[in-house]
């Protein structure tokens, strides 16, 4: 039997490995898109959860909602990696620093 | 009368920023000529209808005039209005201001004729004019502060005039950081005031402060302290940054570096006088606080006696008169302590005068030497120039407070009144003026001798050119010698003695020492005549003498003697040993002291460490916490959940 | 349930959505290299979208769309600002680009969409539609930065903007996820009232409020999550900056008061804590760094970031004057930003950005009028009376004084003391300082009008503060 805590500590896992994801990777940008998405399916995770132990519809319609942004997101993501490639040959997360100070 | 009044009122602010305005932004169009007649004609209106309104108030009984001419907001209660509070303080510091600064309009023809920035001067003169006028003619707080930060600004503008250095960033930082230190005390004094009374008008306040007299709040846990000494401490600290008191002096001096009209109309009569003004406007608050009194009286003998020893050991003619500028202001500040408010603001009015008389007789010099400004590199030049020496003549006896000139009655008035005080720190303070005459006299006439007689020690080139100065520099010099000279005859009785400031100026009896020297007064003949039975009018003619001996007499006599007898050379040499030992142990002493205090004192440590090190301080945490902005997204990232982390950790608990 | 009637509440909000969704299709098929239809139908959205939301307004709080949407009098004048301040940002935009020769539809298209996602920010009822609304803005955002596909900084900015801005989002939305776990609700009043009856569960309450704060937070640009907002602003090209920095920040008060005063009010003395150490935070990083820059936009972004700190005061005051007072801050922050950019949008050149402190040299003699304008425009950032700066910042400290917080409000000064110092810099810049080169300045007359009309109104606002703070007041209360 599946209790709330456990999807609830399945999610926050994730959500844990898609942040350190976000500032432990210097290499590549598509990695940073990637925990990006990683994110948002680990919230995904508990809105369903709460969705479905609450016998509430909203949490998963909010999910909906969610994954059609995450769409639009990644679709922004790449362009600006497209963008960003063409610009500086280069989608290392540590050549990003021509601006600071 | 009460409606036609009003609308003088609001000429008199209008006419100099109207003038302002058309200067400064139409520069162009309307040229030099156009930029001088328009501001000289606007501060020329100010200063007819200011007297004018002198009249009206002073001579012919006119209402006090106070009310709003504009108001801003209402808010929670709060008006926040335009309006003016004309009374006989007002209209006193009105004259003072408008015509000390329609001379420097006229002199500063002459004294920039050929700058490139001549008329966004004049732009900027005549603003000031309308701020500082804004600031004496306000009735509510929130427009004094608007006067205060608009004279502070137009300040800095000047002072960096002529800056056109990288390190100029620096320098602005340095006299803007002393001015805030002043004015966040300012402002926590006016915030005080609003919880307390909640206005800003000035009489609402002072009708209800008696009753808060003895009200207590407690800023720190545990520790009550007065609401009106926290008030007016806070106004003081306010006061001591625009009017230069120690510690928070060391701007002033810096100020010099703007032209020489600045320095004489800001730096020296108007501007710096406002802190005084303020108090003296203040006076039905401070006489509830005997520990601001205190505190004023020990940070104006302070002022007084260790800027005057500073000034002996100057060189540059106008740093010597910024010291001595700081030093009156700290006998000023004095006289407020001892609750002579009057005696004060006399002193303010006659200082405003010699002292711009002699800010423009030391810009005629610096002119006619073709911007030169060592003392040790002229000499001699009362030949060429016999009206600037003797103006300059009047208003250094005036400043050393010579039997007669107006700097005697005012300065005299303020020693007897601390002498009379019965405050704890009065009998410091009186050691400290009294002292502090004999430093005036010889640092002036040191000044003047080394500049006006004595070997002419300017280069060939300069010295054939040497000529009086022009009659745009001359005049006004004139004109404002004959008030440096006589207008102690005509204030001394009325002003300190009678009804003169009537309600406008509040002293608790128990703090009236002008009242009991009123009771011994029988004339101006009867105060000179009384002063000559004490001691400063004797240590005035020991300074000046002093200074003869020094710079005068003993530069030439060994030589002289010299060539004479032999058995009277050893007397010679014995006295140009006392020379010596004059020079070593008095001159000397007191010269190393001076320099002792300058370069440890106020270079090193208020300089130094505190208004160079913060403003320091600011730029190097500045540079550190750039360096937090490092341009790395994992930086960044991790910054956001590194918070995240310290936010869950501090606020999350059951 | 939702009635038709309702739907009457969103009008302004569709008609825009369909403006958007025509000026797209229309600038595909339309040759003109200038986009001139573009900009002028983007223009006509606008003003219409004004007059609907003039038409629409009644001074009455009613709910449409299944609850999850609220017009109030806070929503209809801040979308009333959020529209007049879009007409002018277009104006000046259009400018800029027709300067810079890339005019690309693709800008006033995405602009609306933003104008769009600040609308439904501003009448969010339910977390669902903050969210959409926050997500429309930010997308269009950063597709918006990096717009200028020729510009290595822009895409480098427009990067970091991103990622961090889907980090934040990310944590937005597990806040709301826990909260919604506790609660089992989207709506903020459900929210109010359900946080009441589970107070024993504050702990995890708050840990879900930390999460929706730090959403806030950055899209406020609050220290220390803040690190994009210089980035972005030197990066991006001007008139985008200029967007950046005035209508989201109207956007993101508006999120701020319906999450944390409708939502979370029962939370009121946690999150004021947290908020006070986030505006202190940036009064201080946001003065202080400013200080060293260089470049305007670079500093202006610090100083951005500092203002923050001071509208945050307002919310900190916890009152409904505190939120009129930074609601009055953030209406009048935005028109002086748009303003400051103006000036640099005015002074730049083709391939000439213009945006270093040294290119403002000598402005005074190249121009007295506009130099003039900024000095108005560098006042009131300082806050000099009588400037409406000043009055912006006496309201929020007024109001929080009066809620206790004397020594937050004594920090505040502090910090605006030292801020003073880098704006009066420009002010010696564009008055003291001899220009290097003086090159005619190339504007349009209308660019020239309004760049006054900003000025000159942000002086008249400053004459007379009543007006703007009663509206405030009036639709707080």
């Amino acid at each position: 039997m599946i209790v709330l805590s456990d999807v609830l500590i399945l999610a926050a896992i994730l959500f844990c490995i898609s942040v350190a994801g976000i500032f432990i990777n210097r290499k590549n940008v598509i990695i940073l898109l990637m925990c990006i998405e990683l994110m948002l399916l680990a919230v995904n995770m508990n809105f369903i959860a709460f969705s479905h132990f609450l016998q509430d519809i909203n949490g998963q319609v909010f999910v909906f909602f969610i994954l059609t942004v995450a769409a639009a997101e990644s679709a922004i993501g790449l362009a600006i990696l497209v963008v960003l490639f063409r610009n500086r040959e280069t989608i290392n997360v540590q050549d990003l620093n021509s601006m600071k100070g | 009368m009460a409606d036609n009044m009003e609308s003088i009122y609001i000429a008199i602010v209008l006419s100099p920023l109207v003038a302002s305005i058309i200067a400064g932004l139409f520069g162009k169009a309307i040229g030099r000529s156009g930029a001088h007649w328009v501001t000289i004609i606007g501060v020329g209106i100010s200063s007819i209808l200011s007297l004018i309104a002198y009249k009206h108030i002073i001579f012919d009984g006119g209402d006090i005039f106070n009310g709003a001419v504009y108001q801003w907001l209402i808010s929670g209660g709060i008006s926040l209005e335009v309006g003016f509070l004309v009374d006989r303080l007002t209209v006193t510091m009105m004259v003072v201001v408008s015509f000390v600064s329609w001379m420097i309009h006229i002199y500063t023809i002459g004294y920039m004729h050929d700058d490139p920035g001549y008329q966004r001067f004049f732009s900027y003169i005549s603003l000031f004019t309308f701020s500082m006028l804004m600031l004496v003619m306000s009735n509510n707080f929130m427009q004094l502060f608007f006067g205060w930060e608009a004279v502070g600004l137009v300040s800095y503008l000047l002072i960096g005039f002529w800056y056109k250095r990288e390190s100029a960033i620096f320098a602005n930082l340095k006299a803007f950081l002393v001015n805030r230190v002043g004015d966040f005390g300012f402002i926590l004094g006016i915030a005080a005031i609003l919880m307390a009374f909640n206005t800003l008008d000035y009489w609402e306040v002072f009708n209800r402060a008696p009753v808060q007299g003895d009200v207590t709040i407690s800023l720190f846990q545990g520790y009550e302290w007065s609401l009106m000494t926290v008030i007016c401490i806070s106004l003081f600290i306010g006061a001591m940054g625009k009017s230069a008191q120690f510690p928070l002096h060391v701007w002033l001096p810096d100020s010099m570096e703007g032209p020489t009209p600045i320095s004489a109309l800001i730096h020296a009569a108007t501007m710096v006088t406002a802190g005084i003004f303020m108090v003296a406007r203040m006076s039905p608050l401070f006489e509830l606080s005997e520990t601001a009194l205190n505190f004023i009286l020990i940070i104006g003998a302070i002022t007084a006696f260790f800027m005057g020893l500073l000034g002996l050991v100057q060189n540059d003619i106008k740093r010597v008169i910024a010291y001595s500028t700081l030093s009156q202001l700290g006998y000023m500040t004095v006289a407020l302590g001892a609750s002579a408010y009057a005696a004060a603001i006399f002193h303010l009015v006659t200082h405003a005068f010699f002292k711009a008389l002699l800010f423009l007789a030391a810009g005629a010099v610096i002119i006619v030497l073709h911007h030169e400004q060592d003392i040790r590199k002229m000499g001699g030049l009362y030949k060429y120039m016999p009206i600037t020496w003797l103006t300059c003549l009047i208003g250094a006896l005036a400043l050393i407070g010579f039997p007669g000139f107006s700097g005697f009655f005012s300065k005299d008035a303020i020693i007897e009144a601390v002498h009379l005080s019965t405050l704890p720190a009065a009998d410091f303070a009186y050691y400290a003026v009294m002292t502090g005459v004999v430093i005036t006299a010889l640092y002036t006439f040191r000044l003047f001798f080394l500049v006006f007689h004595g070997k002419e020690r300017m280069d060939k080139e300069t010295w054939s050119h040497l000529h009086e100065a022009p009659a745009v520099i001359w005049v006004p010099l004139s004109v404002l010698a004959v008030p440096s000279f006589i207008i102690g005859f005509f204030l001394v009785g009325p002003m300190l003695f009678s009804e003169y400031f009537a309600d406008a100026i509040y002293v608790a009896p128990a703090h009236n020492v002008l009242a009991e020297m009123g009771q011994e007064y029988h004339g101006i003949f009867g105060f000179i005549h009384h002063a000559f039975k004490q001691p400063p009018v004797y240590l005035a003619f020991v300074g000046l003498f002093l200074a003869w001996l020094f710079y005068i007499r003993l530069p030439d006599l060994p030589k002289k003697i010299a060539g004479l007898l032999q058995p009277l050379y050893f007397v010679l040499v014995k006295k140009y040993g006392m020379d010596e030992f004059n020079q070593i142990v008095f001159a000397g002493g007191v010269r190393r002291i001076g320099n002792f205090l300058w370069d440890i004192g106020d270079v090193k440590f208020i300089d130094g460490l505190f208004v160079n090190g913060s403003a320091l301080s600011v730029q190097w945490f500045s540079g550190v916490v750039r360096k937090l902005q490092s341009g790395y997204l994992y930086h960044y990232a991790f910054a956001m959940i590194f918070a995240l982390l310290l936010l869950i950790f501090f606020f999350v608990h059951n | 349930m939702a009635q038709i009637s309702n739907m009457m509440l969103l009008l302004p909000e569709i008609i825009l959505l369909g403006f958007a969704c025509l000026i797209l299709v229309v600038d595909t098929f339309s040759t003109d290299p200038d986009h001139r239809i573009t900009y002028v139908l983007s223009q006509l959205a606008l003003v219409i979208t004004i007059s609907l939301v003039f038409y629409l307004h009644t001074g009455a709080t009613a709910l449409a769309f299944g609850d999850v949407f609220i017009s109030d009098p806070m929503s209809s004048a801040l979308k009333a600002m959020i529209a007049l301040y879009g007409l002018v940002l277009f104006l000046y935009s259009f400018e800029y680009l027709t300067k810079q020769g890339w005019v690309k539809g693709e800008y006033f298209v995405l602009g609306l969409f933003a104008i769009l996602g600040t609308m439904v920010l501003v009448s969010a009822y339910s977390m669902i539609t903050v969210y959409l609304g926050l997500e429309l803005l930010s997308l269009s955002l950063y597709a918006m930065v990096a717009m200028n596909r020729d510009s290595a900084s822009a895409s480098e900015a427009a990067m970091k903007y991103f990622v961090l801005g889907a980090l934040a989002s990310g944590m937005l939305l597990y806040g709301i996820s826990i909260l919604y776990g506790i609660t089992g609700t989207f709506q903020l009043n459900e929210l109010n009232q359900q946080i009441l009856q589970h107070s024993e569960q504050t702990g995890l309450l708050v840990f879900a409020m930390v999460f929706i704060i730090v959403g806030i937070a950055f899209k406020l640009g609050a220290v220390p999550f803040h690190m994009w907002v210089p980035d972005v602003y030197q990066g991006a090209p001007t008139a985008v900056t200029m967007f950046v920095g005035s209508i989201p920040k109207i956007a993101a008060f508006a999120m701020a008061m319906r999450l944390l005063v409708n939502g979370l009010e029962p939370l009121m003395t946690n999150w004021q804590t947290i908020l006070i150490i986030l505006a202190v935070l940036s009064m201080g990083i946001g003065n202080i760094t400013a200080i060293a820059q260089s470049n305007i936009k670079r500093l202006l972004a610090y100083s951005t970031i500092a203002h923050i700190g001071f509208l945050l005061l307002g919310i900190i005051a916890g009152s409904q004057q505190g939120y009129a007072a930074s609601m009055f801050y953030v209406i009048t922050y935005a028109l002086m930003s748009m303003g400051a950019f103006g000036v640099v949008i005015l002074l730049s050149r083709k391939d000439f950005e213009s945006d270093l402190l040294e290119d403002l040299k000598g402005l005074s003699d190249r121009n007295p009028w506009f130099a003039f304008i900024m000095l108005i425009l560098m006042f009131s950032l300082a806050g000099v009376p009588p400037f409406v700066g000043f009055w912006a910042k006496w309201f929020v400290l007024k109001e929080l004084v009066a809620s206790g917080f004397i020594w937050v409000a004594a920090a505040a000064v502090f910090f605006a003391i030292i801020g003073a110092f880098y704006y009066l810099r420009i002010i010696k810049l564009m008055y003291f300082d001899k220009a290097d080169e003086t090159p005619a300045l190339e504007a349009t007359a209308q660019m020239q009008v309004v760049l006054s009309l900003n000025g000159i109104a942000l002086l008249i606002i400053g004459l007379s503060p009543g007006l703007l703070m009663a509206l405030c007041l009036s639709s707080l209360l």
